[in-house]
C-alpha cells in the first residue's frame, strides 16, 4: 500500500514535471545565473575566485532551493490534493517524504551533476572538488527536508514568498556554515570530515523528523 | 421507514457532535446514525455549516465535543481511511494531467475497488473519449464527473459528498442519483449535503436539517 502510493506519487510528479519542463528549469537556471555572474565579476582574478568558489556554490545551491520552495505544497493545497493525501489510507508524513526526495531529485539532483562544472568556471582546486560533492551531497537533500517544514508551516498562507525565505534562513544557516566551512577546512589542509559527519548526522534526523514535522503542520494549516 | 437490521451497527454514527470556530458555534450538538443502505441528506441555508460537518466526519477538522464512530468503533485516521471517500468543494485534480493520468494517481493513492477499472470509471460518468484530456480543458461539470469517477473507484463503503449536485446538468444529476443507489445497493452509505433545491436520490433517506445557529 505504502509503496504503490509511492510509486504513483513519482510518476505523477514526473509527470507534471515533463508537462511543465520550463517552469521546473528555473531553479537550476538561477543558480547557474549566480555563478556565472559571480565568475564574470571577478574575471581577472583566479585566485580569489578559488578561495570564494564552495562558498558561491553553496549559496547558488542555497538560493536556488529557496526559489523552488513554495512550490513544494502549495499546488496541492490549492487544489485540494492535500485533502485527499490526509484522507488516504497511508500515513500523510510518508507522502510528504516521497514529496520531498522527488522535489530534491528533481530540483538539487541536476545542478549536482552540474557542479563540477561549475566549480572548473570558479576555478575551484580539483583537490577540493571531491569534499565539495560530498558536502552537496549531505547538504542539499537536508536543506529540501528542512525547506518541507517551512513551506508546510506557510501553505495555508495565500502569499507567503518573503515568510518562507526569513523561516527558512536560521534553519538553513547551519547546514550552509558546516557545508561550506568543510571545504574551507579541506582547503587549508585540515581535516573536513568533522563537518561532514555532522551534516550526515542531520540528515539522519531529518529524514524521520523533517516528515512528521511536516505532516503535523499541514494538518493545522489546512485544519 | 423500515426497521433497521441492529445485527450490524450503523456505518456512521455521531453522538452529541459540536464543532466552534473561534467561540462561534457553527453546528451542533448533533446525534445522528447512517446504516449500510441509506442516505443521509443534510441541508441547510448557506453558512449553516454542511461543509464543515463534513469535513469534521472526514477528519479533515476536529469536533470540539461528541463522538464519531465508524463501523461500531470510534473513528480513528487508519478506520476512516477504509471506511471514508470525500468528495468536497475542491476537486484534487492535477491540471496538467490527463483525465485518466488523474484516475491512475488516486487509485494508487486511495486503493481501488475491486474489478473496477479508471477506464470503466470514465464511460461510468459520461466521460468516455475524454481519457487523453488535459484535466485544465475540462468543463466545470466534467471535472466534478471526474471526481465522481474517482469516487466510483474508491473502495472506501462510505461517501461524504459535499454538494455533489453542483455545477452539473440534468443528465449529471442523475448520473449522481443512479450512483449513489448503485453504491447503497452493494451495502454502501453515502451522506450528501445540498442546500435543497436538487431532487434527492430515490433511495432510503434521513434527512438532517442544519439550522444556522442564532
Amino acid at each position: 500500500m505504502m509503496l504503490s502510493a509511492a510509486k504513483a506519487l513519482c510518476a505523477r510528479d514526473l509527470r507534471l514535471l515533463w508537462r511543465r519542463r520550463g517552469d521546473a528549469l528555473q531553479p537550476a537556471l538561477f543558480a547557474l545565473l549566480v555563478v556565472v555572474l559571480f565568475a564574470l565579476a571577478l574575471g581577472g582574478e583566479p585566485q580569489a575566485l578559488a578561495k570564494v568558489a564552495p562558498a558561491v556554490l553553496w549559496l547558488a545551491m542555497l538560493l536556488a532551493g529557496l526559489l523552488a520552495l513554495d512550490t513544494l505544497f502549495r499546488g496541492d493545497a490549492e487544489d485540494g490534493s492535500l485533502e485527499q493525501w490526509m484522507l488516504a489510507p497511508v500515513p500523510l508524513s510518508w507522502l510528504v517524504l516521497v514529496r520531498t526526495a522527488m522535489h530534491w531529485l528533481t530540483t538539487a539532483l541536476p545542478l549536482l551533476a552540474a557542479t563540477p562544472l561549475l566549480a572548473e568556471l570558479l576555478h575551484l582546486p580539483r583537490a577540493q572538488l571531491p569534499v565539495l560533492m560530498v558536502s552537496l551531497a549531505l547538504g542539499t537533500p537536508l536543506l529540501s527536508l528542512l525547506g518541507a517544514v517551512v513551506a508546510a508551516l506557510t501553505v495555508g498562507m495565500r502569499r507567503s514568498g518573503i515568510l518562507v525565505a526569513l523561516l527558512a534562513l536560521p534553519l538553513y544557516v547551519p547546514v550552509l556554515v558546516f557545508g561550506a566551512g568543510s571545504v574551507a577546512a579541506a582547503a587549508q589542509g585540515l581535516d573536513p570530515w568533522g563537518a561532514l559527519l555532522l551534516l550526515g548526522a542531520g540528515l539522519a534526523v531529518a529524514l524521520v523528523l523533517a516528515p512528521l514535522a511536516a505532516a503535523a503542520a499541514i494538518r493545522i494549516a489546512l485544519g | 421507514m423500515p426497521p433497521t437490521d441492529t445485527s450490524h451497527p450503523p456505518l456512521l454514527a455521531a453522538r452529541g457532535l459540536r464543532f466552534a470556530r473561534n467561540e462561534q458555534p457553527v453546528f451542533g450538538p448533533l446525534d445522528f446514525a447512517v446504516d449500510a443502505g441509506e442516505a443521509l441528506l443534510v441541508q441547510g441555508a448557506n453558512g449553516a455549516g454542511k461543509t464543515t460537518l463534513l469535513r469534521v466526519l472526514a477528519g479533515l477538522l476536529r469536533a470540539d465535543e461528541g463522538h464519531i464512530d465508524v463501523d461500531g468503533q470510534p473513528a480513528s485516521p487508519a478506520l476512516r481511511a477504509r471506511a471514508i471517500a470525500y468528495l468536497g468543494h475542491l476537486p484534487a485534480l492535477k491540471a496538467d494531467l490527463t483525465a485518466l493520468e488523474n484516475l491512475h494517481f488516486l487509485c494508487g493513492l486511495h486503493g481501488r475497488r475491486r474489478g473496477q477499472l479508471p477506464g470503466n470509471a470514465l464511460g461510468i460518468v459520461g466521460l468516455s473519449g475524454y481519457e487523453d484530456t488535459l484535466a485544465r480543458q475540462l468543463s466545470a461539470g466534467q471535472k466534478k464527473r471526474l471526481s465522481l469517477a474517482r469516487l466510483w473507484l474508491a473502495p472506501a463503503p462510505l461517501w461524504l459528498l459535499d454538494e455533489p449536485y453542483a455545477n452539473l446538468d440534468l443528465e449529471g444529476i442523475n448520473l449522481v442519483n443512479r450512483m449513489v443507489q448503485a453504491h447503497l445497493r452493494d451495502g454502501g452509505a453515502a451522506l450528501l449535503t445540498t442546500h435543497g433545491a436538487y431532487a434527492a436520490p430515490p433511495v432510503r433517506t434521513r434527512m438532517l436539517q442544519l439550522e444556522r445557529p442564532a
